[in-house]
């Protein structure tokens, strides 16, 4: 007679065993190293540290390397690190303003204190396969920077505008303590401090198609790229003990200042509004997006109607984590049987009383 | 035991913070208390916020049963037992009558709970009214108001559409006559064994960071109406292992000719029923 299949636990123990094997794959190829996969594959790194809220580049990458290179595993794994750390507290607000920048581009202005930076980017690359990569060798030698008279002071092109009062200014310090997403449950409506947090370690999938969604008219915000900027910047923290800033390290970040039409209402001339986004390391795409979707979900406080997916924080706060989302996706292929067993014996019951209905009526 | 981590894996100021969503729960029964739920080495949907809630209440001398669809080896079912035994090194057990706290996904055990039991539930979406109105900041003043009627339009709904409630797990009550609760995805068989039960019964949401709870010996009522009273689900058949009847089956496909079996759901009411005869 067939009676229910036991041994969960052997099961389990041998799945976990041919996982390691296969994640190990053909072993007459070399064995990636964890240097490796941070030094090389370093976007990929930087967006499992955005995800994972966690700024360590070995660990994302060793995170990667366990999970066979599935981001979502990866940012699990360094989640399920970060939230066994101690916190002994929040460092003093980045300078963004001082960023030694690698990178900084604006497409409001053509020139402007401190240039454009183009940096290492994919933009004005031509996406042709170079077949030359599947052999080592090494890249062309890089171009010296010309010095800049300027270089020194690079200010942030939203204070440029500030000045004149076109653009909202940035919400200033208040030294109200901050929410923390990972320490308090979200409580809607939250302050956009809370949103950004969220945004900050949301799916850049989901941000993304988001952040489409508010060009193609899905609560459109007429935005404009006033800067992004790339670049490390100096992590200060002021210990109780001491009451002064001292520096932790440097951090590299990834900052979008997007500059947004706004008509302005009877209380407020007309003026530019502003999205933010900001991640760690490189990633314009999620920056950008972040920007974006951070503009839509001012829709209410600046009196623009609500009619968008991307303007409704519940919507976009309780659905942009790929932790969550992955979960609960996920969790449809443990067993449902007692569920459905209860489904199955309605519908049988359902089905039994429409075929007597039926032939009563015949 | 893993000496890398706390016992039972979390640090104590979480295991702090998550006692006093606890005791906020017991003492509002029903009500969905919001705690600051954290990443678990398991993932979301997983059961993450049922093993908060153990991780919580768990002490050196507990002896822990966990059942998922009322078996106890289940795969997920395994999987969260050896964790417990990992990281608090606790004595576990299969049998019900033995163990302090049971946690659970889908089922409550057939056999009776006893005082001094804490039953703990893992719940995937604890808002009952969720799929009649999505909006956390709607829903959270329909419970401030006591207000249930979207939730009576839809079970009338459902009679007038198809002759019956059309709910068969998850079937929400009414704790201690206030608020309305999600019994998590169990089949409303078992909710007639959450009225006035002597064990704690304790809810964790993990992903959607909520905790409550209904205390012992405390009213828990199925909703329905006067001419259409809360009925459980009956099967016709006996299980094919203990022959035991009124106990709620599992549907085992044995062939691919419409052959079936049914056995219980709840293995160790099952094992125990057996034993009994030999």
């Amino acid at each position: 007679m067939y009676v229910a299949v036991k041994g969960g636990e052997a099961a389990i123990d041998n799945a976990h065993r041919l996982l390691a094997e296969v994640r190990r794959g053909d072993p007459a190829v070399p064995e990636l190293t964890v240097a490796q996969i941070r030094e090389q594959m370093a976007l990929l790194v930087d967006r499992v540290m955005a995800e994972g809220s966690l700024n360590d580049p070995d660990l994302a990458a060793l995170a990667l390397k366990q999970a066979r290179g599935d981001v979502v595993e990866a940012v699990f794994l360094v989640r399920a690190f970060r939230t066994t750390l101690p916190r002994f507290g929040a460092s003093v607000p980045l300078d963004t303003g001082a960023m030694a920048l690698r990178r900084r581009v604006s497409a409001t202005f053509k020139d402007l204190p401190g240039g454009q930076v183009l940096g290492p980017t994919f933009d004005y690359t031509h996406r042709l396969v170079d077949f030359a990569l599947a052999e080592d060798g090494a890249p062309e030698t890089v171009a010296e920077a010309e010095p800049r008279e300027d270089a020194a002071a690079t200010p942030r092109v939203t204070d440029l505008l500030g000045r004149d009062g076109l653009i909202e200014p940035s919400p200033q310090d208040d030294g109200t303590p901050l929410p923390d997403i990972t320490r308090e449950p979200v409580d809607y409506p939250c302050d956009r401090a809370t949103r950004l947090q969220a945004l900050a370690r949301g799916d850049e999938g989901f941000i993304l198609a988001l952040g489409y969604s508010t060009q193609r008219g899905y609560g459109r915000t007429h935005p404009f790229v006033g800067e992004i900027r790339v670049g490390t910047v100096e992590v200060e923290f002021v210990p109780e003990e001491l009451g002064f800033p001292v520096p932790l390290g440097t951090v590299q970040v990834t900052e979008c200042q997007m500059v947004n039409q706004f008509k302005g209402s009877r209380a407020v001339p007309p003026q530019f509004t502003r999205g933010y986004g900001l991640v760690f390391g490189q990633s314009e795409r999620k920056a950008m997006a972040m920007a974006l979707v951070d503009r839509a979900l001012r829709a209410g406080e600046l009196g623009e109607p609500l009619a968008s997916p991307a303007q409704d924080q519940e919507f976009v706060l309780a659905h942009c984590d790929s932790l969550q989302a992955t979960g609960f996706v996920e969790h449809l292929k443990l067993p449902h049987y007692v569920d459905f067993q209860a489904e199955l014996e309605l519908v049988r019951r359902l089905r039994a009383e429409f075929e007597a209905g039926r032939e009563a009526a015949e | 035991m893993s000496e890398a981590y706390n016992f039972a894996y979390l640090d104590e100021g979480t295991k702090r913070m998550i006692r006093r969503a606890l005791l906020k729960a017991v003492a509002v029964p029903g009500y969905q208390v919001p705690f600051a739920s954290r990443e678990m080495p398991m993932p979301y949907g997983w059961g993450t916020g049922g093993v908060q809630v153990t991780a919580a209440i768990l002490g050196r001398s507990d002896v822990l049963k966990v059942i998922d669809q009322g078996a106890d080896d289940t795969t997920n079912a395994v999987s969260i037992r050896r964790f417990f035994a990992k990281t608090a090194g606790v004595a576990t057990t299969t049998r019900t009558t033995e163990a302090s706290v049971i946690q659970t996904r889908h089922r409550i055990p057939e056999t009776p709970l006893h005082e001094g039991q804490t039953l703990v539930y893992q719940v995937p979406i604890p808002e009952p009214l969720r799929f009649l109105e999505p909006r956390e900041t709607e829903t959270r003043q329909m419970h401030a108001l006591a207000e249930y009627g979207l939730m009576h339009v839809k079970l009338y709904e459902d009679i007038s559409r198809h002759g019956h409630i059309a709910t068969t797990y998850a079937y929400p009550v009414e704790v201690a006559g206030r608020y309305v609760m999600d019994p998590s995805p169990t089949p409303k068989f078992d909710n007639p064994k959450m009225d006035d039960c002597p064990a704690l019964q304790l809810f964790g949401a993990g992903r959607e960071r909520r905790i409550y709870a209904v205390p012992p010996y405390t009213t828990v009522r199925s909703l329905d109406f006067e001419d259409h009273p809360f009925r459980v689900q009956t099967f016709t058949e006996p299980c094919a292992l203990c022959a035991a009847r009124g106990h709620y089956l599992d549907e085992v496909v044995t062939d691919d000719a419409g052959g079936r079996m049914y056995i219980c759901s709840d293995t160790d009411a099952c094992e125990t029923r057996r034993e009994d005869v030999r």
